[in-house]
């Protein structure tokens, strides 16, 4: 019973992808799923792809019905949920963290006519199976240049949660940019080795502050980085992360990178109602409105604000790429030559700290 | 008005109504929350207990219902052992993750090898890993009068801290190009755990779970451990008369729900879980404790509350995402489970006396 109804389920689909196939033409309406590692409250990275789901629901209006799921763990719990969501009708689903990535291929195989988007992912075993992520490391350069420029202590912070390509990207291109304004500079990371743990995250931040350190850049999903640094009376400074933490501002919080999914999400999603819609990687960043720099606050100096505000719009107009030779590994070894900027092959493998950040990568 | 009255002997009806009573309420109270929150009550109640046994598509989630209940079942059998005796080991999560780490360890570094013999070696790895976690707290209480409370529960962040260096270290796949994450026993037969029959959910956890199930009930009844194990909660100094030594008793209990833990976390990362990572613990350890109780600590019982816990995690997710109900609504109706629980299991042991006029006028 069980196994025929498997097949029969297997032979619907199957007709109806070739259904799909010989008329290429759209679809009338479209039912989108999103799964949420955190819950939609976390203020941050969870936050802002429920933000994208709720553009997606304005931008179709009827022509689309969303469904999302929060909290959803990475591992046994994620399979579930996905083939729930295939089960019930779903034609595209959002898996919105990087952990669901072999759920996402296993579950993709079994339901080839359902659409995946895996976020900050590199598998896309079956032809259904998209990935995207954006270019946050442009948001961290714009960071490291405000640090760098701002630091008394000549000590800024980093709160990094898993020693992955994604983080250590992002410490690189934090300390790269505070190290050419200022020599000086020295970054102290520390691992959470979680991304949404609000204990532990204050606990990474008073570790930090305790050590000197008066700039603290997080990769973690919540505000207690931030609230931590409040409590400084202005001596400790920082930035939003994933979303804009505004509640901070003017100070701690001087900007923001905010992770800004709602464009592709409609650019998908619109492409599956008008037939046009192909397998990606996308890999947008502050030129394709994917990462957003925050309102720099007050707190920053005039002729800082302005440095950074020319930066950040040199990385948009593509005249500057953080990552732009020469730059060695942190062993000394060479990586990138004068003025070769960093393959996108190189950033998304990249497991090695550039030269003058301290310490090691948890191995 | 009135007042609570220690029974003579607990009530056997209450002993068996309570569970009963406690998901009734628990439905009553959820129904509300429910519907304060603008959700037809009778629609969510119906998603979470119904759908995923008799509604469209249980022939899939019946088999996710052996998934989730295995390992709930497994160590919550254990802890019932110890909580019988009055052994309280609440760190059942710490050692279901070391079971996990020493099982998988054993087993990948014999990859690629392919033998008969890994996945036994493994299980017994597995059980040997939530033993040794649970031999910390045992010895501790022995040697030193330690809280085993205190003590098995912070021991959980410490082996969630080496499960976080496993996945990042030791245990890292290097094939996963610096990726966190062990290999995927899903691809490595030898160790792997699949489903017995294709789309039916049961791995050896499940079997397992039932095979310890029928053997701790014929311990408990059959067996003069049990005996012992029973007349200590009941009656510690009678115990000590009848010659039971607490010290034995501790280590034997913290032993058995520590290896069971340890052999659930060993089938969840071989099976479901497919690999050690950093996120492999999903809190099956602390919500045993519910079902031990659930079960009222007998190992029948515990079957059964697993199975019950499961249909609320499955159909929990089914009514969040059809119904869009906040995660944090499941997880309420959870807790309303095991604290209707508490407060119904009273009346097993005291009942509503009506005071006498005299009396009552004495107590004002």
């Amino acid at each position: 019973m069980k196994r025929r109804n498997l097949l029969a389920g297997a032979a619907m689909g199957m007709a109806l992808a070739m259904a799909g196939g010989a008329f290429a033409q759209g679809m009338d309406k479209v039912k989108a799923c999103f799964i949420y590692v955190g819950p939609i409250g976390d203020g941050g990275w969870t936050f802002q792809h429920h933000q994208g789901t709720l553009a997606v629901q304005e931008a179709f209006g009827d022509k689309v019905e969303t469904q999302y799921q929060e909290s959803v763990p990475e591992g046994a719990d994620a399979e579930r949920v996905l083939t729930q969501m295939a089960l019930g009708g779903c034609n595209i689903i959002f898996a919105t963290s990087f952990g669901y990535m072999d759920q996402v291929n296993a579950i993709a195989a079994k339901f080839p006519d359902v659409k995946f988007e895996h976020a900050t992912g590199f598998k896309r075993d079956s032809a259904n199976v998209s990935t995207y992520n954006a270019r946050f490391y442009e948001g961290r350069a714009v960071e490291g240049l405000i640090a760098g420029r701002m630091t008394k202590s000549n000590k800024i912070g980093y709160i990094a949660s898993f020693p992955i390509p994604e983080v250590i990207m992002g410490i690189n291109a934090y300390y790269l940019a505070a190290k050419k304004v200022n020599p000086d500079v020295e970054v102290t990371v520390v691992w959470a080795f979680t991304w949404f743990d609000p204990a532990k995250e204050a606990d990474a931040a008073k570790a930090l502050i305790d050590q000197g350190i008066d700039f603290i850049a997080s990769h973690t999903d919540s505000t207690a980085p931030l609230a931590e640094a409040a409590k400084t009376n202005g001596a400790v400074l920082g930035f939003g992360q994933a979303s804009d933490m505004a509640e901070y501002k003017p100070s701690p919080r001087v900007t923001s990178i905010i992770d800004n999914w709602g464009p592709y999400y409609i650019k998908r999603v619109g492409a599956l109602l008008d037939g046009t819609y192909e397998q990606v990687d996308a890999w947008e960043g502050i030129a394709g409105g994917e990462v957003l720099i925050g309102e720099i606050t007050e707190a920053v100096p005039a002729e800082v604000k302005a440095e950074a505000e020319a930066m950040r719009d040199a990385i948009a107009a593509g005249t500057f790429h953080p990552f732009t030779g020469p730059i060695n590994k942190q062993d000394g070894s060479a990586w990138l030559a004068e003025g070769q900027t960093a393959p996108d092959g190189d950033l998304l493998g990249m497991g090695f700290y550039v030269e003058g950040v301290k310490g090691d990568i948890p191995q | 008005m009135f007042r609570l009255e220690k029974r003579p002997t607990p009530s056997r009806f209450w002993l068996y109504a309570t569970p009963v009573a406690a998901v009734v309420l628990t439905m009553l109270a959820g129904g509300l929350l429910f519907a304060a929150m603008g959700k037809n009550p009778f629609l969510v109640i119906k998603t979470i207990f119904w759908d995923p046994v008799f509604g469209e598509f249980a022939w899939y989630l019946r088999g996710q219902l052996l998934v989730k209940a295995g390992p709930l079942i497994l160590i919550a059998i254990g802890l019932a052992l110890g909580f019988r005796a009055g052994i309280w080991n609440i760190g059942a999560e710490g050692q279901y993750i070391m079971g996990a780490i020493c099982g998988a360890a054993v087993g990948l570094a014999f990859y690629p090898t392919e033998s008969r013999l890994i996945f036994p070696a493994m299980i017994l790895a597995g059980a040997f890993g939530g033993w040794l976690w649970a031999m910390i707290p045992a010895l501790l209480k022995t040697r030193f009068n330690t809280n085993e409370i205190l003590v098995s529960l912070m021991l959980v962040y410490v082996a969630e801290t080496i499960l976080a260096k496993a996945a990042t270290g030791f245990l890292r796949n290097p094939e996963g190009a610096g990726f966190p994450g062990s290999r995927n026993f899903s691809s490595y037969p030898a160790a792997a755990n699949p489903e017995l029959i294709a789309g039916s959910g049961l791995h050896w956890g499940g079997v397992a779970a039932l095979g310890v199930a029928v053997a701790a009930y014929l311990l408990l009844t059959r067996h003069v451990l049990g005996f012992q194990i029973r007349l200590s909660g009941q009656a510690p100094r009678a115990a000590r008369f009848h010659g039971v030594s607490p010290t034995v008793l501790t280590v034997l209990c913290m032993g058995i729900s520590g290896a069971l833990a340890g052999l659930a976390g060993l089938f969840e990362v071989t099976g479901p879980a497919g690999k050690i990572s950093i996120d492999f613990s999903s809190g099956y350890g602390f919500t045993a404790i519910i079902v031990a109780f659930l079960g009222r600590l007998n190992p029948l019982g515990i079957v059964l509350a697993g199975l019950l816990m499961a249909l609320t995690y499955v159909g929990g997710e089914m009514a969040a995402t059809n119904l869009g109900l906040p995660a944090a609504a499941i997880q309420v109706f959870q807790g309303m489970l095991l604290f209707f629980l508490l407060a119904v299991d009273v009346l097993t042991n005291y009942r509503f006396r009506r005071m006498a006029g005299a009396a009552a006028a004495g107590a004002k």
